[in-house]
C-alpha cells in the first residue's frame, strides 16, 4: 500500500438492529476515511452513531439482533468487511484497538493492572510473562504513568480515574495497532486530567504515528486533536470536512447549531441567553421521510421533504443539505 | 482570616435581605474505616471551613474538580447532610439550631435539581404524581389546585400537559431534567442548588435548559448555586464564581474578574485545561497542571495545593493561606497571580 492510501476506508457501513417493533437501522450508509497518523473525529450527540460505528468496525456489535454489513471496509488495504468471528478476532488487540470512556468498568477489578493491560501480547504475540511484564513497563513508560515499577502489581481501584486511563491507553497500543479507536476517553475525567490525556494522545501520535479515531461529543476536543472531521446525526454522516473548514466555513444547519450552541469560555455573561437547536435528536424507528434534521432546522424548505445526499461543497468538504445540493449558498450573515 | 468581600460591614449577614444565604466557616468531616482491627479512624475533610455570603437573585457558581466538597457543600448548605460545625443562615435564620417542624417548612424555599436526571425521578411514578408529591407534603391545597399547579409547572417548563400521565422513561433526557426542574420550583421556592443540571445533558438540549434556568430565575426572582465541572458554562450563566479546592474556597470573585484575571494558580490552571473549540488555538503553549489531587484524608501540610503547583515556595508548604481579600476580590494564595 502507498503511504498517501488512507489506513482505514469505510464504505457505505450499515448497522440494523431487529426488535419487537421492527428493524431499526442505526446506521445508514456510512463513509469515510482514516488517514495515516492522523486524528479522525467522529463527533454528534447521544443516539447519533458515532460509538455504533466504532463497535460496527470492531466486529463488536451483538448478534444475532445486531447485523453489520458495508459495501467495504479497508484496514491498510485490506477489506475486513466479511471476515468471519474468528479472523475478526486476530485483527481486534492486534490491528485495531479501542478505548473506551470508562476505565473502570472496562477493567476487572480483581486482577493486576499488568496482566490485563499485556493480556494482547499474550493473545496476539503468544509471549511468555515475563517478556509480557517487561513490554507493559515500557509501555507504562511511554504514557507517562509515574512509578511504572510499582504500578504493574496494582489493582485497578488503587489507581486515579486519569492513572487507568493510561492504562488503558497502554493496552490498547501495546501491540502497536494501525488505528486506535477511542471512545469518549476524556469524559468520565476531570478537565486538568483530560488535558494531560488529551496531550499523551496527541505526543502519542506524533511520536509513534498511531492513527487515531476519536469519538467525542466535545466540540472543544475536536478542535485540540482532529486533522478530519466527520458529523453525525441520526445515524448519517451529515457533514465531513478538514477542522479548518469545519469551525471556519460549517456548511450543515446541525453543525451550525452546535458550534453556537457551545458555551464559550471567551463568550461574555452579557450573551447569557444561548442560542440552541430547538427539539431534539429524532427516534431512529420514526425518522422523518426527507432529511432527517429538517423538524429542528431553522432553513427547512420544502424540498427537504426528500433525503438530501453527502455531497461536496468545497475541497474535502462535503454536507448532507439541499442548501448546497440545490447550489445555493447560505446567506453570509449566518455564518458564525 | 476572611475579609469584608465575604463578611459585609453590617456585621450581621442576617439583618442584610440582600444576602439570602450565608454559611461561617462551615465544616463536614466524615469518619472513615476504624473498627476493631483496622485502628483508629481516619478523617475526611470534606467541607473545611468554608465562609460564604449568597446574594439575592444572582447565579453563584461553585466550580472545582471531583472530590473537592462541592456536591457536600450544596447539600450541608440546605442541611440535607448535617455540618460537622459552622452556621448557615437563610435570610437570618440559623439552619444549624432548627428543629426538625420548622425546618420542614423551610425546606419549601430552599430546594434542589439533581444531576441524574433519570435516577433523581421515581421511575412508578407518573409525571403527575411526581410533582404534585412536594405541593402535597407542604400541604399546598385542594386536590384541584394541585392539578392545576402541576399543569402550570409543566407549561412552566416548556412541556405541554400531556406529560402529567407519563413515566419518567417515556421522556427524553432534557424532558426529564425539566421535570425535575419543575419539581423543584413546585412550592415556590427562592433558592435552588443545581447540582451539576445540565452536565449530563447533550450540548443543544444543554443550551436550552441553562435558557430555561436563565427564563425561571428572572421570572421567579430565583437565586441559584449552581454546582459545576464546566467553567464554559460559569463563563455563560454565572455572576459570582467559587472555586474549591480539596473542601476549600481558594478563590471567589465576579465571573467577569475571575475569567479576565485569576488570582489563584489552581483557578488559572483549571481555566486553561478547557479545551478550546478553535482549532487556530490549539498547539498553543499551556500551563498544565501536574500530578493528582491529594488525599482528602491526607491532607499537604501548608497550602493544600502546593503539590501540584507550579509557583510553590517554601512558605506554601508550611504555612497555610486563608482566604484573603485582595482589591475586594478574594484569594487564598501567599503568591497570588499577577497580570
Amino acid at each position: 500500500m502507498g503511504a498517501d492510501d488512507p489506513i482505514l476506508s469505510v464504505r457505505g457501513l450499515r448497522t440494523e438492529f431487529s426488535g419487537d417493533r421492527g428493524d431499526v437501522r442505526v446506521l445508514d450508509d456510512v463513509s469515510f476515511d482514516v488517514g495515516r497518523g492522523k486524528i479522525v473525529g467522529l463527533v454528534g450527540e447521544s443516539g447519533s452513531g458515532k460509538s455504533m460505528t466504532a463497535l460496527s468496525l470492531m466486529g463488536l456489535v451483538p448478534r444475532p439482533q445486531g447485523n453489520v454489513s458495508a459495501s467495504s471496509i479497508l484496514l491498510d488495504g485490506r477489506d475486513i468487511s466479511k471476515l468471519e468471528p474468528a479472523a475478526m478476532r486476530r485483527i481486534r488487540g492486534r490491528d485495531i484497538a479501542m478505548v473506551f470512556q470508562e476505565p473502570m468498568t472496562s477493567l476487572n477489578p480483581v486482577r493486576k493492572v499488568w496482566e490485563q493491560v499485556g493480556e494482547p501480547l499474550a493473545i496476539h504475540q503468544g509471549l511468555g510473562r515475563s517478556a509480557i511484564r517487561k513490554r507493559v513497563l515500557d509501555m507504562f513508560d511511554l504514557v507517562g504513568i509515574p512509578e511504572p515499577k510499582t504500578r504493574l502489581d496494582a489493582y485497578p481501584h488503587q489507581l486515579s480515574g486519569g492513572l487507568r486511563q493510561r492504562a488503558m491507553i497502554a493496552m490498547g497500543l501495546i501491540c502497536e495497532p494501525k488505528l486506535l479507536i477511542a471512545d469518549e476517553p476524556t469524559t468520565a475525567l476531570d478537565v486538568t486530567t483530560q488535558a494531560q490525556i488529551l496531550r499523551l494522545m496527541r505526543d502519542l501520535r506524533d511520536r509513534v504515528g498511531t492513527s487515531i479515531i476519536m469519538i467525542t461529543h466535545d466540540l472543544g476536543i475536536i478542535a485540540e486533536m482532529c486533522d478530519e472531521v466527520n458529523v453525525m446525526y441520526a445515524g448519517q454522516m451529515v457533514e465531513q470536512a478538514d477542522v479548518f473548514d469545519l469551525f471556519e466555513r460549517p456548511s450543515h444547519p446541525y453543525t451550525r447549531g452546535l458550534l453556537a450552541s457551545i458555551p464559550r469560555a471567551t463568550v461574555a455573561r452579557a450573551a447569557r441567553r444561548m442560542p440552541s437547536i430547538p427539539g431534539m435528536v429524532p427516534n431512529l424507528a420514526k425518522l422523518p421521510p426527507g432529511c432527517r434534521f429538517a423538524p429542528r432546522c431553522s432553513d427547512a424548505m420544502p424540498q427537504c421533504q426528500r433525503p438530501p445526499d453527502l455531497l461536496p461543497v468545497g475541497v474535502g468538504h462535503s454536507a448532507r443539505c439541499w442548501l448546497h445540493s440545490a447550489g445555493a449558498a447560505l446567506p453570509e450573515g449566518e455564518m458564525r | 482570616m476572611t475579609g469584608s468581600v465575604l463578611q459585609p460591614e453590617t456585621g450581621t449577614a442576617a439583618q442584610d435581605d440582600r444576602i439570602v444565604l450565608s454559611t461561617r466557616d462551615l465544616t463536614k468531616h466524615y469518619r472513615v474505616g476504624g473498627g476493631m482491627f483496622a485502628g483508629p479512624p481516619r478523617v475526611v475533610r470534606a467541607i473545611d471551613g468554608v465562609t460564604l455570603d449568597i446574594r439575592a437573585r444572582e447565579t453563584f457558581a461553585l466550580v472545582g474538580e471531583s472530590g473537592c466538597g462541592k456536591t457536600t457543600l450544596g447539600r450541608v448548605m440546605l442541611r440535607l447532610q448535617e455540618p460537622t460545625s459552622g452556621t448557615i443562615r437563610y435570610r437570618g435564620t440559623d439552619l444549624t439550631g432548627l428543629g426538625e417542624g420548622p425546618m420542614r417548612a423551610l425546606r419549601k424555599n430552599l430546594q434542589i435539581v439533581f444531576q441524574d436526571p433519570f435516577a433523581s425521578l421515581n421511575p412508578r411514578m407518573r409525571i403527575g404524581e411526581i410533582l404534585a408529591e412536594p405541593l402535597r407534603s407542604h400541604g399546598y391545597g385542594t386536590p384541584a389546585e394541585i392539578r392545576d399547579r402541576c399543569t402550570e409547572l409543566l407549561e412552566m417548563v416548556g412541556l405541554r400537559r400531556q406529560y402529567l400521565r407519563n413515566y419518567p422513561h417515556q421522556l427524553s433526557g432534557g424532558q426529564r431534567q425539566r421535570i425535575g426542574i419543575a419539581r423543584a420550583l413546585a412550592n415556590k421556592p427562592d433558592f435552588v442548588v443545581c447540582d451539576e443540571s445540565v452536565s449530563a445533558l447533550d450540548v443543544s438540549i444543554q443550551a436550552q435548559v441553562l435558557n430555561l434556568l436563565s427564563d425561571l430565575q428572572d421570572q421567579l426572582k430565583l437565586t441559584y448555586f449552581f454546582i459545576t465541572h464546566d467553567l464554559a458554562v460559569v463563563r455563560q450563566f454565572a455572576d459570582r464564581v467559587g472555586v474549591m479546592f480539596l473542601g476549600r474556597l481558594v478563590e471567589v470573585g465576579t465571573t467577569e474578574e475571575l475569567f479576565a484575571r485569576p488570582l489563584h494558580p489552581y483557578t488559572m490552571l483549571l481555566m486553561s485545561a478547557v479545551p478550546r473549540p478553535d482549532p487556530r488555538k490549539r498547539g498553543e503553549d499551556r500551563p498544565m497542571m501536574r500530578g493528582e489531587i491529594p488525599s482528602p484524608m491526607n491532607l499537604p501540610k501548608g497550602c493544600r495545593f502546593h503539590t501540584r503547583c507550579p509557583f510553590a515556595r517554601d512558605i506554601c508548604r508550611v504555612e497555610d493561606p486563608g482566604l484573603q481579600t485582595l482589591g475586594g476580590r478574594a484569594v487564598a494564595c501567599h503568591f497570588p497571580l499577577e497580570d
